[in-house]
């Protein structure tokens, strides 16, 4: 008895340590009470700061989500609403929010928005209806790991590095493209598109107009794709302002051309809004082909209708979508400076960021070596001996060792404070652990190991289950 | 143009371009007469009535008593509110666990308790049409095939096929006996694809049956379960129309067969279920893989990444479900709504001679219109068919579209209309019938006074019908006193 290659193979990508780093924490959880020495979770990409921003808007309209609409139950036609194009009124809702978070720069058409289940499936999607196995797609490094089972696991696409570093402040630039693409021809990989975050993620920056520019240049001059993921446009917290790929394509040269038809854009509300157990995601294209592709493929994971009614109530009300949007920035803005201030004291820089739900931390010097051995080492203790979460750079194909994604918008701001002073305490240990004498060293070494079970191997499959 | 287009469709996929969804064959043509002509009893009376469409609506009665009942199902009411940010934050592929644990408690009372589904089993899907995806993805690499036996519901062609690349092969069912899965045909598919060098990974199984609404006998099922083990392949058993069986036999889940067959290889079974036919959500998108396969559990689990249900859904759902004395209620309506509703469509239709595979399930019946065909080809179907949407103003299944190996047989939804509706559409087809036999013999009115015409709904409405004048023949049943309303 065989099973198929996809589902006996790695390509899912969920033996890389971004996932284990889940499944340790898994194991030993946090909690401030019940296990104050557990690991704190900062590898999780959520926003848990403006919940109480939707529960109050929720308790002041209450047939949203009781199946009520003006007082009458409508369970009924929504049970029964299956319809692919998705409900009229969510979607319309979903482009004015889209369309407010760019300043209304941008004005999108609701019959061009594909729904699907998460910006997970609406990736999946996109790629299927611009790839067939064995292209590829062109990715910034580094990049969210979880592209690599979104874009390629099912479908049989590659993706190519295009390499930024941090000595150009992760900025894409015209040669690094070339290169990729040149890169992808000599594994005989025909390139079908580029993919970039916007905003970055891990980084945590917007792309420039320059390096939009850029990328439309490209993919106009090449004949392929650009896909924009912008699903962490609503966490845009400080200059410069987001701004989308769509809105330089409504100027000048680009409008009406073919290459607008070649890019698509994908959201979601797990981020903005703090939702992704709802899994609301959507893709946008002023390609019709793609439009009717995707539609048809969103069959195999559509929104929930009960979840499309609900949240078209809530974003249909201009005025609390606006509020929110302003609000959760504001907070974002605070945690962010919060964690940035405190890796500081602990001699801890970070990449410069205005978004995102995390920082890109730079620990090059906390290395034993330039090497990725060395990060996963400092990785494993980070885990295990300071007791946190973070994702190391080398889970997001980052081409240097020494950087790590450190999350702060999923948990209290106590939480956060013990999480800076934990690695504060490290920092320190370290310090002193190599200026002291060789055996101190050793006792001080031995003390943090006891703290913690130090596991040696990551492949325990038996877990999965 | 034409090169315009070609060039479009080069730097789109070959999946994107091609028509691997189905939804360009000849088929969706009822759906569009449909959508530009609905039927609406005050309306639009005399547009097309939707009979494709495989929706069951008899209960929401029911459950929108109970949804109004428990505002803490909800979590945005004010009583289910505390829980809003753990549920909406909670995108676990592994799912709520009080979700799992209700779906498996469902699914082993409508086997009447006659199994135990484990909950660490249940793997979420995107509806069954995502679940069947991830289990093709699972179970079989591009060109290998699964088999599947005839007539199929049309969807498994996207479903398993499209963007997977996996074939499916036709194991030929036939009306002689009653559309019943033999061992011969079985062995046939499968030596027809190892002629043609195919390797097949599974057999495909629907239980209970949708297009012919029976359910598959234990012999069959111990049958099909002797060959799968035999040939070292899987079996996917379909089973999303459990509950909707109303009469006997009973329905016997693949569950039970590999609880009497201890000694058969578990990894090769596996599961398919959903909410939206035994139920009647399909707009939840509530999809599920059960597999006894570990390896196939975690596999799919990871696929389920891309068709998770809505937490929202899933609070909803385990409340819900877990409510015993509502289950038992639902189940016991449901199954007597449906079973009445499918009397009284088949007994409308035997009034003027048109038989239907005897069923006990699903939320359709097969209907037997060949004798109503000019010759006994696919095209003389089509052309019934096309009267039927344009004359008779139903929007029913043609055969071919289940990939039927006989022509003549059709697909007619009963579930998803109310009891008027259902008499609007026998009054048209009883119409039909009449007119395209014409001055034929009797053998119509013969079945019609054979037949009790006891027919339980409102009449009122037939009346209306019945007296408005047209032209009828003299012969024709409709005028014969035996055909009488009941107030």
């Amino acid at each position: 008895m065989t099973l198929s290659k996809k589902a006996t193979c790695n390509s899912h990508g969920q033996d890389s340590s971004y996932f284990l780093g889940w499944q340790e924490y898994e194991k030993n959880p946090y909690d401030e009470s019940r296990n104050p020495k557990g690991i704190i979770q900062m590898g999780l990409a959520e926003n848990q700061l403006s919940f109480d921003v939707l529960e109050s808007w929720l308790a002041e309209n209450p047939d949203a989500a009781g199946f009520k609409n003006k007082g009458e139950s409508n369970f009924r036609e929504l049970a029964l609403f299956q319809d692919y194009h998705g409900l009229p009124a969510f979607k319309n809702a979903m482009v004015q929010f889209m369309s407010e978070i760019r300043g209304n720069k941008v004005k999108f058409d609701p019959r061009k928005l594909v729904l699907s289940a998460g910006a997970t499936s609406a990736n999946e999607s996109l790629i299927f209806c611009l790839a067939d196995p064995g292209e590829a797609f062109l990715l910034p490094t580094p990049y969210y790991p979880g592209f690599d089972r979104d874009l390629k696991w099912r479908t049989g696409v590659e993706i190519v590095p295009i390499h930024c570093t941090s000595s150009t402040g992760y900025r894409i630039t015209a040669s690094a493209l070339e290169d990729a693409y040149h890169l992808a021809h000599k594994r005989n990989l025909k390139v079908k598109g580029v993919l970039v975050t916007n905003p970055s993620n891990p980084l945590g920056i917007t792309l420039t107009r320059t390096e939009l520019n850029l990328l439309l240049k490209f993919v106009d001059t090449k004949g392929i794709h650009l896909i924009s993921d912008e699903i962490y446009s609503g966490t845009v917290f400080n200059s410069p302002n987001f701004v989308s790929v769509m809105e330089l394509l409504e100027n000048r040269k680009y409008k009406d051309t073919d290459v607008s038809n070649r890019v698509h854009i994908v959201y979601s509300l797990s981020k903005d809004l703090g939702l992704p157990g709802f899994r609301v995601g959507a893709i946008y294209s002023n390609d019709d082909m793609v439009v009717a592709a995707a539609t048809k493929m969103s069959s195999f994971g559509l929104v929930s209708s009960q979840t499309q009614y609900l949240l078209s109530a809530m974003l249909s009300d201009e005025k609390f979508a606006k509020s929110y949007i302003v609000e959760n920035q504001n907070r974002l803005k605070n945690r962010h400076q919060m964690l940035v201030r405190g890796l500081k004291t602990a001699g801890i820089s970070c990449l410069d960021s205005n978004a995102g739900l995390f920082c890109w931390v730079d620990m090059r010097h906390l290395l034993t070596s330039k090497t990725f051995e060395a990060e996963m080492e400092l990785w494993k203790q980070i885990v295990y001996e300071v007791g946190l979460n973070i994702s190391p750079g080398s889970s997001c194909h980052c081409d240097e060792p020494g950087w790590f994604r450190v999350c702060f918008a999923n948990m209290s701001e106590d939480t956060l404070n013990l999480a800076i002073q934990r690695l504060r305490s490290f920092v320190d240990d370290i310090s002193a652990t190599r200026n002291a004498p060789r055996n101190s060293s050793k006792s001080t070494r031995k003390k943090l190991l006891s703290k913690w079970v130090f596991r040696l191997s990551f492949n325990d499959r038996e877990r999965e289950r | 143009m034409e090169v315009m287009l070609r060039n479009e469709e080069q730097i789109l996929s070959k999946i994107a371009t091609n028509d691997g969804h189905g939804e360009n064959s000849a088929f969706f043509d009822g759906w569009k007469a449909y959508d530009s002509d609905s039927y609406h009893p005050t309306q639009n009376p005399n547009g097309v009535i939707q009979m494709g469409l495989a929706e069951n609506q008899l209960t929401f009665d029911l459950v929108e008593e109970w949804v109004k009942n428990n505002p803490k199902a909800s979590i945005c009411t004010e009583e289910g509110a505390n829980d809003f940010k753990d549920i909406a934050i909670f995108q676990d592929y592994h799912g709520l666990p009080e979700f799992r644990n209700a779906v498996a408690r469902f699914m082993e009372r409508v086997r009447g308790n006659r199994v135990r589904f484990n909950p660490d089993r249940i793997v979420m899907g995107g509806g069954a049409t995502g679940a069947q995806e991830t289990l093709a993805f699972c179970l079989a690499d591009a060109g290998e095939a699964l088999l599947v036996p005839t007539p199929y519901y049309p969807g498994n062609d996207r479903d398993l096929t499209w963007r997977t690349g996996v074939l499916l092969l036709p194991v030929v069912c036939e009306s002689y006996n009653d559309f019943k899965i033999t061992r011969e045909a079985l062995e046939t598919a499968y030596k027809k694809a190892q002629d043609s060098n195919i390797k097949v990974k599974g057999l495909l199984l629907n239980n209970p049956s949708n297009p012919l609404g029976t359910v598959i006998n234990r012999e069959t099922l111990t049958e099909s379960l002797n060959f799968i083990t035999d040939k070292k392949i899987h079996l996917i058993c379909d089973e999303i129309y459990s509950a909707t069986v109303f009469s006997d036999p009973p329905f016997v889940s693949i569950a039970e067969i590999v609880q009497e067959n201890p000694q058969c290889n578990l990894d090769y079974i596996h599961i398919v279920y959903s909410l939206s036919k035994d139920l009647g959500f399909p707009g939840f998108r509530v999809g599920i893989v059960y597999s006894y396969n570990d390896a196939v559990v975690t596999s799919a689990r990871k696929m389920s990444s891309f068709g998770l249900v809505s937490t929202q859904t899933q609070r909803t759902i385990a409340s819900m479900l877990s409510d015993d004395d509502f289950v038992a209620r639902f189940l016991e309506l449901s199954s007597r709504r449906l079973g009445t509703r499918h009397s009284l469509l088949t007994r409308g239709l035997a009034q003027v001679g048109i038989g239907s595979l005897k069923s006990n399930s699903g939320l359709y019946c097969w209907m037997d219109l060949r004798r109503l065909l000019n010759e006994a080809t696919f095209e003389a179907e089509m052309e019934l068919w096309r009267l039927i949407i344009k004359d008779v103003k139903l929007n029913v299944s043609p055969g071919a579209s289940f990939h039927c190996s006989e022509p003549g047989w059709f697909r007619v939804c009963f579930a998803n209309m109310d009891d008027e509706t259902t008499m609007v559409a026998l009054s048209r087809i009883h119409k039909f019938v009449i007119q395209k036999k014409g001055g034929e013999s009797h053998a119509p009115r013969k079945q019609c006074r054979r037949s009790k015409l006891e027919i339980n709904l409102s009449f009122r409405r037939l009346d209306e019908i019945m007296m408005t004048p047209h032209k009828m023949s003299p012969h024709s049943p409709m005028s014969s006193p035996l055909v009488r309303a009941r107030t």
